[in-house]
């Protein structure tokens, strides 16, 4: 396999990253651009200057240790960050033209256009199997014929491969699904308003191993219409579901930086950063 | 997650009586603990004993009567409970169905808006609202509220629903809608004070769930974060009715103290807990007397059937509130 062909265009290393003219002509070509990121919760940083292009249609994976500022680094790429009292972002992100932290953008319209995926399984309680996936269709305004909406349902079930589970029990709480069932109940849920990205913050941490197999499963076939974002603390998982692999470390500052981007394969057998190297061989984290 | 096998409580050995225990202080724990739990079904039980006794005289004389009775004419020995029943009734559910949407809308704007300072600073206004003493309220209801509503709300109402039998009748101020508005003010900070402590416990998830998919903050409020408190939101409701039922001073002082039965809001009222105040020391003999016991009786079987109402349906959205985190 020719390493350097397969790298995406824009995989900037941080050492690269201050290429900055470069973020403004958006380039299409990758589904989300992250330029010179950091984020801050009130006073405390949390991350800073990350920079990477996420291809199309591929799963990438954000590994690093506890605390390290992975999760906060894709809940940027949803707007999600901003929504903790005191936290606030500086740098650039586009999601495929969109630059979605420019003035004049609506983080509502972000957020609709990326969907969310959480590290436990959070189905709305008081809604039905059927309800819950219909709810972000729901939320679009005009009003959908049952027809359709049932097409829908059914579609984004299947996508989530539920469907075959919960197809007589569209009516009853979500809730009342098992915690891999009501995950992926999740994921059909975030599927159902079509984003071109979802994120997916350690979505199997609270699942048994079948359900967690199910889910990788799941998403080597979504990666075919959709761009991955999943952040694991698990190596084995990030080597097992993705092409691409992000490793962020905290320094002694307690801010995350990227450490190194690198197709899976390249990063966990041939790391060109020593700290990759150690983290991935279980010498630290 | 977290599936603590039931076999992994601390070992105990096999409780034997209620004072089986194994040790001589926890043997003591129980035995205090056990009094004070019958304490509370022996005094409920001593005031129903009480109030049945007090009223039998009119039980006997009146019998279900009683209940449908519209005329209540001490000078005649003719006691019939229904206009208080009415007054206590409508002027709690105008309370409830004023303070609710203030209620809710503040505990909204405290969990989902407004800045952590300036949440803290109106949380305890409001708390001090709660605080005020019931007669100062009415006196306020009387001095102020009653000649606004004399003079500028009940004709304004009049103007525009001509013709309408709940705004028909004199505007005198004083009446079931002054009683009603007084109630609200008296019961917001409890509906306040309970659904916003039920909004704020909404795990962070279920908004971030709603919000990723695209949804406004308000979206988010009602499509997450209210039905998921619907259960919680109930039961502040239903502890405001309860104090809307048993109030007595503020309502007495505003709600014109004549027991008739009228459907317009303007027309003067009575409630079962003013007349009790205000007719006791009037009470000259025996069936009097037992008469407003027995309203008393009334009142407490009213409550206590609110109550019940209340935590049935509390129960059944609960339900399929609670469902969320196991």
């Amino acid at each position: 396999m020719d390493r350097t062909g397969a790298r995406p265009p824009e995989a900037l290393l941080e050492a690269a990253a201050p290429a900055r003219g470069a973020a403004v002509a958006a380039p299409a070509a990758s589904a989300v651009r992250i330029d010179s990121l950091g984020a801050w919760y009130g006073a405390r940083k949390a991350i800073e200057g990350i920079s990477l292009a996420i291809a199309p249609r591929t799963v990438t994976a954000v590994i690093g240790p506890s605390g390290c500022g992975k999760s906060t680094l894709i809940r940027c790429v949803d707007r999600l960050h901003e929504v903790t009292p005191g936290a606030r972002v500086e740098g650039r992100v586009h999601v495929g033209d969109v630059d979605i932290y420019a003035p004049g953008t609506d983080p509502v319209a972000v957020r609709s256009m990326v969907g969310m995926v959480f590290q436990k399984p959070n189905p709305f309680p008081t809604m039905s199997v059927y309800e819950n996936v219909a709810a972000g269709p729901r939320l679009r305004g005009s009003r959908i014929p049952r027809g359709a909406l049932d097409d829908l349902v059914e579609r984004n079930l299947r996508r989530a491969a539920l469907w075959d589970e919960v197809k007589d029990k569209l009516g009853r709480p979500g809730a009342d699904l098992s915690g891999g069932q009501q995950q992926r109940l999740c994921i059909a849920r975030a599927l159902a308003t079509d984003p071109a990205v979802l994120l997916m913050d350690e979505p199997c941490s609270a699942l048994d191993p079948i359900s967690t197999y199910r889910i990788e499963e799941l998403m080597r076939e979504l990666a075919g219409d959709v761009t991955i974002v999943i952040v694991t603390h698990n190596m084995q998982q990030a080597s097992r579901v993705s092409e691409w692999t992000a490793f962020v470390l905290a320094g002694d500052d307690g801010i995350g930086r990227l450490v190194e981007f690198d197709a899976t394969e390249q990063l966990f057998t041939k790391p060109a950063d020593p700290r990759t190297e150690a983290y991935i061989t279980g010498r630290f984290g | 997650m977290a599936t603590t096998a039931p076999e992994s409580r601390p070992r105990r050995p096999p409780t034997r009586g209620l004072l089986g225990g194994a040790s001589v202080p926890d043997a003591a724990f129980r035995a205090v603990a056990l009094a004070f739990g019958a304490l509370v079904l022996a005094l409920i039980a001593a005031m129903v004993a009480v109030m049945v006794q007090g009223s039998v005289h009119a039980i006997q004389r009146f019998g279900l009567g009683f209940l449908s009775g519209t005329l209540w004419s001490p000078n005649d020995r003719i006691f019939g409970a229904l206009p208080f029943i009415y007054g206590t009734v409508v002027s709690s559910l105008l309370a409830l169905l004023i303070a609710t949407p203030i209620g809710l809308g503040v505990a909204i704007f405290l969990v989902e808006m407004a800045p952590h300072h300036v949440s803290n600073a109106i949380s305890v206004l409001v708390e001090l609202l709660a605080a005020i003493p019931s007669v100062l309220l009415g006196l306020w209801g009387i001095f102020v509220m009653v000649p606004f509503l004399q003079r500028t709300v009940e004709p304004a109402l009049q103007a525009v629903f001509p013709g309408v039998p709940l705004f028909e009748g004199a505007p005198y101020g004083v009446g079931l809608l002054a009683a009603g508005l007084i109630l609200a003010i008296m019961i917001v900070p409890t509906i306040v004070a309970i659904s916003r402590d039920v909004m704020a416990t909404v795990p962070v998830a279920q908004r971030e769930a709603m919000l990723a998919l695209g949804a406004t903050p308000w979206e988010t409020t009602r499509r997450a974060v209210l039905p998921y408190a619907t259960s919680g939101i109930l039961g502040a409701v239903v502890l405001g009715l309860g104090r809307a039922l048993g109030e007595t001073m503020a309502v007495t002082m505003v709600i014109g103290n004549r027991p008739v039965i009228s459907p317009s809001l303007l027309e003067p009222s009575y409630t079962m807990a003013s007349v009790l105040a205000n007719e006791f020391t009037d009470a000259t003999y025996d069936l009097y007397v037992s008469a407003l016991i027995e309203i008393g009786l009334v009142l407490f079987g009213i409550t206590i059937l609110m109550n019940v109402a209340a935590r049935l349906l509390v129960r059944r959205t609960a339900r399929v509130s609670g469902r969320g985190e196991r």
